[in-house]
């Protein structure tokens, strides 16, 4: 199949977020971490639950298999089984995240959505994050606020905080100090563009670019998962 | 048994200034709005909002009823962002305590059981401890003797939700996916109101539905659409075009003394 977007690039590769996941709850926020969940779910991770958004859990075809509410949520957060994918206002180079306040917390210049669950998920479980538009705006050299913590605020035996997939690349904290590096560059995107996005330097090493959806996995984004191309809304090509 | 009707001004009437009050649903869902209005029209100042907040927030602290709020979001689910609680943050109006939403859960959970904290991972590492000093850790007492967060009671004066339907006694109903965390609310609290789409004799559905029992709620009121915009499935889903309407009034100065008016009819 030809003419893949950077939108189906973007959905491959959060796919590939849940890779081993098996039996364990997909939590993704925003519509392409979504796509990239029921991706897993129909190709490599046949295992994983996906949640409606609201208190089922559903199988591909729609039928019911579980009930979620919120309050059985939290307890899968504290149990850890449980991979989300969070957006981020800001998420800096040891993986802080922040969805609470832009300045001072005190009396914020923009308030946004608050800590929401984002420090329970970052202390209990695997977490990535989503990023639609890589921008030094976003990532910056440190966030304002700590929602989601990074490694250099980590503690407790199960902060696990993955990878970071934006519209230009995949990134993670897999270096000696766990400063964000990058694994893959999407195709048409260089490590120059990616790093002059960044607001703090980049690890570079072995850099691969990120791998193409396959026949199976365009057929099904585009004729089952997303037919009416709203994943080209969030990323444009 | 007793007879636990009464109207939203007569709920209003039991909550004086100064007072913690916590308010059910969550995000912009099933809110008790009939009860959230009946404050709008009081005179009742300078309370403590607990709340897993939707636009209870941004009305009450348009009309200035909120000195400090305790949350772990605010937002109106199909428009991310409420502007009334972001210019009342952006103005330092109001005093707050946010929170991880686990931990909010779990400090109505503590106040629900009578107890001083529950320990919590959550936390951890984040700010939340940072701009809430008062947050205190505590060490297990075991042979991991691993540091956690020791969340204190959340707990509450009065506790407002609204559920589909409920007896003239207090027993009640939800008939959504989701019961939120309505009954840790009036666990959590000293004075329990429930609103209510209908008051029932009898009442249909698995037992499982019926999340409030009557030991847990002091007062009933039948308010009829009383989740106003928000959803109350399956009575009713969310009033798109009257929430964006509340946003864009409440974006806008100029539109927002016709669109309160309106709304509180």
């Amino acid at each position: 199949m030809s003419d893949i977007t950077r939108a189906e690039v973007c959905v491959a590769a959060c796919a590939d977020l849940f890779a081993g996941a098996g039996e364990t709850l997909a939590s993704p926020m925003g519509l392409i971490p979504s796509l990239g969940a029921k991706l897993a779910r129909l190709t490599t991770e046949p295992d994983l639950l996906l949640s409606d958004g609201e208190a089922y859990l559903l199988t591909p075809e729609s039928t019911v298999e579980g009930w979620l509410p919120y309050r059985k949520v939290f307890d899968v957060v504290a149990h850890g089984r449980r991979h989300v994918v969070m957006g981020a206002n800001q998420v800096d180079r040891f993986g802080n995240q922040n969805i609470s306040a832009i300045g001072d917390h005190a009396k914020p210049t923009r308030q946004l959505l608050g800590f929401r669950g984002a420090p329970g998920n970052t202390i209990n479980h695997r977490t990535s994050y989503w990023v639609p538009r890589h921008s030094p705006r976003v990532l910056v050299d440190a966030v304002d606020v700590i929602s989601g913590v990074g490694y250099d605020h980590a503690v407790g035996p199960f902060h696990d905080v993955h990878r970071v997939v934006t519209n230009l690349a995949v990134l993670d904290f897999d270096t000696p100090d766990h400063s964000m590096r990058v694994v893959s560059v999407h195709p048409g995107v260089s490590i120059d563009e990616v790093q002059k996005q960044t607001s703090f330097p980049l690890v570079v090493q072995d850099v691969t670019e990120t791998r193409l959806p396959t026949d199976e996995e365009l057929e099904l984004i585009r004729t089952r998962l997303d037919p009416n191309g709203k994943r080209d809304k969030e990323v444009p090509s | 048994m007793r007879d636990k009707r009464m109207t939203a001004d007569e709920v209003v009437g039991e909550i004086k200034d100064g007072m913690t009050v916590g308010i059910g649903g969550w995000g912009s869902r099933r809110k008790p709005m009939a009860l959230v209005k009946a404050i709008l029209r009081s005179d009742v100042k300078d309370l403590t909002v607990v709340t897993y907040g939707g636009p209870d927030v941004g009305l009450l602290c348009a009309a200035g009823k909120v000195r400090k709020l305790v949350y772990g979001f605010i937002s109106l689910d199909s428009i991310p962002y409420d502007p009334w609680f972001k210019r009342a943050r952006e103005t330092g109006a109001i005093e707050v305590l946010e929170l991880d939403e686990g931990m909010f859960q779990t400090g109505l959970r503590a106040a629900a059981h009578r107890l001083p904290f529950l320990p919590i991972r959550a936390g951890l590492g984040s700010d939340v401890l940072k701009y809430a000093p008062e947050l205190k850790t505590v060490r297990s007492p075991y042979d991991d003797g691993e540091e956690l967060v020791a969340m204190p009671a959340l707990k509450l004066d009065v506790a407002l939700v609204h559920l589909n339907r409920a007896d003239r006694h207090g027993n009640a109903q939800y008939l959504g996916p989701d019961p939120y965390f309505d009954d840790l609310f009036c666990l959590a609290a000293d004075r329990r109101y429930v609103s209510c789409e209908q008051i029932v004799e009898t009442f249909d559905g698995p037992p499982q539905t019926l999340l409030l029992n009557r030991m847990m709620v002091d007062g009933v009121v039948e308010a009829p659409g009383g989740a106003g915009f928000t959803s109350c499935v399956p009575d009713y889903d969310r009033d798109e075009a009257l929430q964006r309407e509340y946003a864009e009034a409440a974006a806008d100065l100029e539109k927002w003394p016709g669109f309160h008016e309106r709304f509180l009819g």
